[in-house]
């Protein structure tokens, strides 16, 4: 186990010495939902209307921003061969790079979240089910993308293939999760939805770093 | 201790690169690898590192097949390849450092001694100059002891003063015991070395 | 020598049993595309509430069976590839890609137009035609990820990695597109089912679904043809470079 905090700490504290990446992924997902109400206007029940959606749909695409850098970065410098090597299991691996980008890249736009859902005038219970269905949701976004990142690896530009290919898979989880927003806002029962997600994130957690690793090692050879 | 490789073919896009290859390391010997350009020198080092598939032939230690069971192996070698393995924005001794913790033991004071990189070890890697760069990733061979060495091009970048250095700590390793496998173009003067000529395994010739 | 690059540039096999179902599969594909056709926009009724449009169904339905057979396909064919590495599924999982998709296409397409009489507008962010949407979406996916990779063999196992995980998150994500096409229920939407299929529509519908199966082989066979010799060219070019 300590190869993996170790190989977690050090992703850490890569990311926090280039601050810039998480900096930049933040403002994306600020200027991105601020684009919205500048679409379809000031009027405050149609913002509270699409809020939930948009706050979901703006975390989604931020998080696609750095996803692919996941493993390019260690596999431009050979790195990620060396890591391959083990001890750690590549699945593990893979966990101790998901939960490492989840923690620096996702986690901040949940932070930064209800903020953004008051300007865009949702309810204070809205507002907490839409963090907590983040909290629960979002590591399905870090795990599948993973899966896409691995894929393209060694390529140039895959950024682009990479959202072709990952963005289809997110659509469950964005519908689970805007569900147990709405339902908050209607007073409605929200442990459903929540469960729901909850599953699809187990899931994931279960078959997501087997391709991963999988990918990787094509990757490699 | 022994490294047995039989019959070891390799195929890259489609192209057999070589085939047949076959070689017996024992504790204490050296493999030297050599051969022009695109005869597959790194791959055959990366086959050994489990890096690549083989397209045919075994490869054993301690009578044990590698290619089935890697588990046992993977922990008795160390590999250098061409890239650094070096995260630019922490110094050689961070690196060197997470390498330890990940892989287990912990020989890093040593290993930056044996590297003479005392004086560069705290500043990024990203200001270190490319010879500089080689030895801190070289210094991994000591941070994390192993008996096998697999080193694709370890001389490269190093000047004169270092490749001497560096052919001292291969003999130590060697006469501890240990087996190097090794691809450079220039002799390294070890006394118990097998030359492997990869220009006479190309698989054109079939 | 003894790494046999033939095995992969060669399957002779299969070759031969394609070639002995060819013409069988050409022709049925044109017999029963007439009759299909003959009877489902001749010959079966019109419906009382929707006219002549229904006879779009013909076209429609089949077209969204195959889109999920071919994909679901493509996945056994890949499952082979990465397990057996059998050479002949990976290209048969490429070479189905393609169809499937345009067959997705055509179920969308008609789909769209089958619902301007029935719904008074193209698109309708219907449970179905959502999810065949998002099915349309895999394919091409799918088939940029075989162009993304300069090695075949790499691209084979890439490709189906990506088609593997996609098919288990089908029915997860079809079952989300249902649940949430429910919780945001359009107006007024008349539902395809109608009532119960008469045999005067399921016979022309089924006729239709065995002329796409058929029209879909043929032109998997010619398909899968075209790529070995592909590979065979290929060969042949690694051979001329390294004498």
């Amino acid at each position: 186990m300590s190869a993996f905090y170790a190989l977690l700490k050090r992703d850490l504290r890569l990311a926090y010495r280039q601050g810039s990446a998480v900096t930049l992924t933040l403002a994306f997902f600020i200027i991105a939902v601020t684009l919205f109400p500048l679409g379809v206007g000031p009027e405050l029940a149609v913002l509270a209307r699409i809020g939930p959606g948009v706050l979901w749909v703006g975390a989604l695409l931020s998080c696609l921003l750095t996803l692919d850098r996941l493993y390019q970065a260690d596999y431009e410098d050979g790195t990620l061969e060396q890591l391959m090597k083990g001890p750690l299991p590549l699945e593990l691996m893979v966990l101790a790079k998901v939960a490492a980008h989840w923690i620096s890249s996702v986690l901040p736009l949940i932070l930064i979240a209800p903020v953004l859902a008051i300007t865009f005038n949702i309810v204070a219970d809205g507002i907490w089910v839409l963090v907590l269905s983040l909290l629960i949701g979002s590591p399905v976004l870090s795990l599948i993308g993973s899966i896409g990142a691995a894929l393209t690896v060694a390529m140039r530009r895959g950024g682009v293939l990479l959202s072709l290919m990952i963005l289809p898979l997110y659509i469950p989880v964005l519908i689970f999760g805007v569900a147990a927003v709405e339902a908050a806002i209607s007073l409605l029962a929200i442990s459903p939805h929540l469960m729901l997600l909850g599953g699809l994130t187990l899931g994931a957690l279960v078959l997501c770093p087997f391709a991963s690793a999988a990918a990787l090692r094509l990757a490699v050879e | 201790m022994t490294l047995i490789v039989e019959n070891l073919g390799c195929v890259r896009q489609e192209r057999i690169i070589f085939s047949d290859v076959n070689f017996t390391v024992k504790a204490g010997q050296a493999l030297w690898v050599k051969g022009r350009n695109g005869t597959g020198k790194s791959s055959l080092l990366r086959i050994i590192a489990q890096l690549l598939k083989p397209a045919s032939g075994q490869i054993s230690w301690q009578q044990k097949d590698v290619l089935d069971e890697p588990v046992e192996f993977l922990k008795r070698f160390e590999y250098i390849g061409h890239l650094d393995a070096l995260k630019t924005s922490m110094t050689p001794r961070e690196n060197l450092s997470f390498w330890a913790k990940y892989r287990g033991p912990n020989n890093i004071e040593a290993a930056i001694e044996a590297f003479k990189i005392e004086e560069i070890a705290d500043f990024p890697v990203r200001s270190l100059s490319a010879g500089q760069k080689k030895r801190s990733n070289l210094a991994r061979l000591i941070a994390c002891p192993s008996k096998i060495w697999i080193l694709d091009e370890p001389i490269s970048s190093l000047d004169v003063h270092f490749i001497d250095l560096f052919t001292d700590l291969l003999r130590a390793h060697l006469e501890d015991g240990g087996l190097a496998l090794y691809a450079t173009h220039q002799d390294l003067e070890i006394d118990d070395v097998q030359l492997l000529n990869l220009d006479e395994y190309t698989g054109a010739g079939s | 020598m003894a790494i046999d690059l033939h095995r992969y540039a060669n399957p002779a096999r299969f070759l031969r049993i394609m070639g002995a179902i060819f013409p069988w599969v050409a022709i049925s594909t044109a017999v029963l595309l007439i009759a299909g056709l003959y009877l489902g926009l001749f010959v079966s009724p019109e419906d009382y509430q929707q006219g002549d449009t229904v006879r779009i169904m013909f076209i429609h339905v089949p077209a969204a069976w195959m889109a999920l057979s071919i994909y679901t396909m493509m996945a056994i064919s890949s499952a082979v590839g990465l397990i057996w590495k059998h050479p002949v599924a990976d290209l048969s999982a490429k070479a189905a890609a393609p169809i499937g998709a345009c067959f997705t296409f055509l179920a969308l397409v008609t789909g769209a137009l089958w619902g301007q009489p029935m719904w008074g507008t193209y698109w309708v962010w219907d449970a179905r035609l959502t999810s065949v949407l998002i099915l349309f979406f895999l394919y091409l996916g799918y088939m940029a990820i075989w162009e993304s990779f300069d090695d075949p063999s790499k691209a084979a196992k890439a490709a189906a990695i990506l088609v593997l995980v996609g098919v288990i998150n089908i029915p997860i994500i079809k079952f989300s597109v249902d649940w949430w096409n429910t919780l945001h229920q359009p107006a007024s939407v008349a539902t395809m089912d109608g009532p119960k299929i008469h045999s005067s529509i399921l016979i022309p519908l089924l006729v239709m679904a065995a002329a796409y199966m058929s029209l879909f082989m043929s032109l998997f066979i010619v398909r899968v043809k075209s790529e070995i010799l592909a590979r065979r060219l290929r060969l042949l070019q690694m051979n001329k470079l390294q004498e």
